[in-house]
């Protein structure tokens, strides 16, 4: 299935292995995500899903292997500097900004494409009041896509749980990116909320016109909406196909359900 | 804030300097308690920008405020005398600028390897840059070892305290009220989502104590040519803790209640005088009664900023 030409590939992880001290979290990884793909990587828990997604965005280093972004080595750079390349996340556990409001928390994420720094700040000359001006008008655009801009000025951590999710993909999408990673964003959600997450990230992926990777641990999310899935079981990629192959597969049954007697 | 921002500086420059050409008629004591108060208030608030915006707890402030009032001090007894009194003001302004890069620099060498550090590591490691600070000039003969540094001019008067202390406010407000300074925040906030949106954190941090160390500097350069006198002791843990108790005690990150704080704190003491022993006790109870009623800081509720707009759905 990951037959796609190295141009053609977005994301390509190769080879990767992971080890702290003695233990393998994840081993010779090949996994790729083309341009403008939905792709979901899932697994029970503990098979090294999150690992993957720190390999990804920087946090860890792979130990062997390695990992190219729009065919350029994403090695040894800082979250910062891969975030500025083209490769936004959200997390697990939501991390917005909390004494920020909804509106500043997508504006300090807009500030990554904007060259303005102390000395505009401070001299608050014409064309720095052009790009706040800007600023700001991209921000509530983005908002206003989510249906977000009603809260403009609330405390970000005052928003029902549902909205704190959207509002957490509206500031990674305000990076600019390429590619997003979204790390479990159905965690703690109801099976009504799950509906309303997929036909979000299915928007997403549609309206930005860009890639999108969702680590989930629940397949019902991830069936419904990925263009492609991989299974990881204790850091081992054990399967890759569409969702109906995936769905078929007897080693995700196995890894799933567990082995039958 | 946002909004002619600089003309606000400018009409608070103004009525300073206005102000100021009267001062010959105030009462000497009162005059120099309130350049304490401008002093006190530059120190705060630049201290904020490290401890409340960007959330780098710094126990080491009155260590830069020592580096730019020696610097300045030092300077203005080599070649004071050489200055007439026509270029006076001038010459202070380029010693008070000397000491704030002076204490800019060591904020710099100071924060670069420390900044790695978080919460109570990087207090500690501020804390004994502070103390060895004390020390370096303590032991240093040509700085006047344990007595000091005398005999220098009153430079500082109510205008250069204030206009200054309006300067320091309109940096760090302007700094943080825009799109670059947002970074500072959330920075404070959390540190990993800052890096997921592209912020380098270390960049922010190293930033903010190099800015707040240029203020102390300047603050302590100030000082200097208001006192007269420069000793070490007056540079010691304690001092960087009055700053501490200060951002503190006008809620973290809050500008406003920070300069109220530094006002009260400057004139409480002076009518306390007869409990002057007692002072630093007074500061410890204060602060462990205030995390424990108003973690958020005695002024913080008082929020002048843009008021919550009601959800309109």
């Amino acid at each position: 299935m990951s037959t796609a030409s190295a141009k053609e590939r977005l994301l390509d992880v190769s080879r990767c292995t992971i080890r702290f001290g003695g233990l393998t979290a994840v081993s010779e990884l090949d996994f790729a995500v083309k341009e403008g793909e939905l792709v979901g990587l899932i697994g029970p828990n503990g098979a090294g899903k999150t690992t993957v997604f720190n390999l990804i965005t920087g946090v860890y280093q792979p130990t062997e292997g390695a990992i190219q972004f729009n065919s350029r080595s994403l090695g040894n750079l800082k979250p910062h500097q891969i975030t500025a390349r083209g490769v936004a996340r959200t997390f697990q556990n939501i991390r917005l900004f909390p004494s920020l409001s909804v509106f500043d928390n997508v504006r300090a994420a807009i500030q990554l494409h904007r060259r303005h720094g102390i000395v505009h700040a401070l001299w608050r000359g014409g064309s720095f009041k052009q790009e706040e001006r800007e600023v700001e008008a991209e921000a509530l655009d983005l908002l206003k896509i989510f249906g977000l801009d009603r809260f403009r000025d609330e405390a970000s951590k005052s928003l029902p749980y549902g909205d704190q999710r959207r509002l957490e993909i509206v500031r990674a999408l305000a990076t600019k990116p390429r590619l997003l990673l979204l790390d479990e964003p159905a965690a703690g959600m109801n099976p009504t909320e799950k509906a309303e997450l997929t036909s979000l990230i299915k928007f997403v992926q549609e309206r930005f016109r860009i890639a999108v990777l969702l680590v989930e641990h629940d397949m019902q999310v991830v069936m419904g909406i990925c263009q492609r899935i991989a299974v990881l079981d204790y850091g081992v990629k054990i399967a890759e196909g569409t969702p109906d192959e995936i769905r078929r597969n007897p080693k995700v049954i196995e890894a799933y359900l567990g082995e039958p007697d | 804030m946002d909004r002619g921002a600089k003309r606000w500086l400018l009409a608070a420059a103004l009525a300073v300097a206005v102000v100021s050409l009267f001062a010959g008629q105030f009462n000497r004591y009162y005059l120099g308690v309130t350049i304490d108060i401008g002093i006190n208030i530059i120190m705060a608030v630049s201290l904020n920008l490290i401890n409340g915006h960007t959330g780098q707890f710094s126990l080491g402030h009155a260590g830069f405020m020592a580096v730019g009032g020696y610097t300045a001090a030092k300077l203005s007894l080599l070649f004071g005398a050489q200055i007439p009194p026509g270029a006076a003001p001038i010459f202070f302004a380029v010693i008070l600028l000397a000491g704030g890069l002076v204490a800019a620099l060591s904020g710099l060498a100071v924060g670069v390897p420390s900044l790695r550090l978080k919460g109570d590591y990087l207090a500690i490691v501020t804390l004994g840059f502070g103390e060895i600070i004390r020390v370096i000039f303590q032991t240093t003969e040509s700085l006047g070892g344990a007595t000091g540094l005398t005999g220098l001019e009153r430079y500082t008067n109510l205008a250069w305290a204030f206009v200054l202390a309006a300067l320091t406010v309109y940096v760090v407000s302007c700094l943080v009220n825009s799109t670059y300074g947002r970074g500072f925040i959330a920075v404070h906030d959390d540190e990993v989502a800052a890096s997921a949106m592209g912020i380098n954190p270390t960049k922010y941090k190293v930033v903010a104590f190099v800015i707040g160390a240029f203020f102390a500097g300047i603050a302590g350069g100030l000082y200097a040519h208001h006192k007269l006198v420069l000793k070490p002791d007056g540079f010691d843990f304690m001092r960087s803790i009055e700053f501490v108790v200060m951002v503190i005690l006008g809620g973290m990150g809050k500008t406003a209640g920070v300069i109220l704080a530094a006002v009260i704190l400057t004139v409480l003491p002076e009518f306390l005088r007869g409990f002057a022993d007692y002072r630093m006790i007074i500061y410890s109870l204060l602060i462990i009664i205030l995390m424990m009623a108003r973690p958020q800081g005695l002024f913080a509720g008082w929020k002048t900023g843009r008021k919550q707009a009601a959800p309109t759905s």
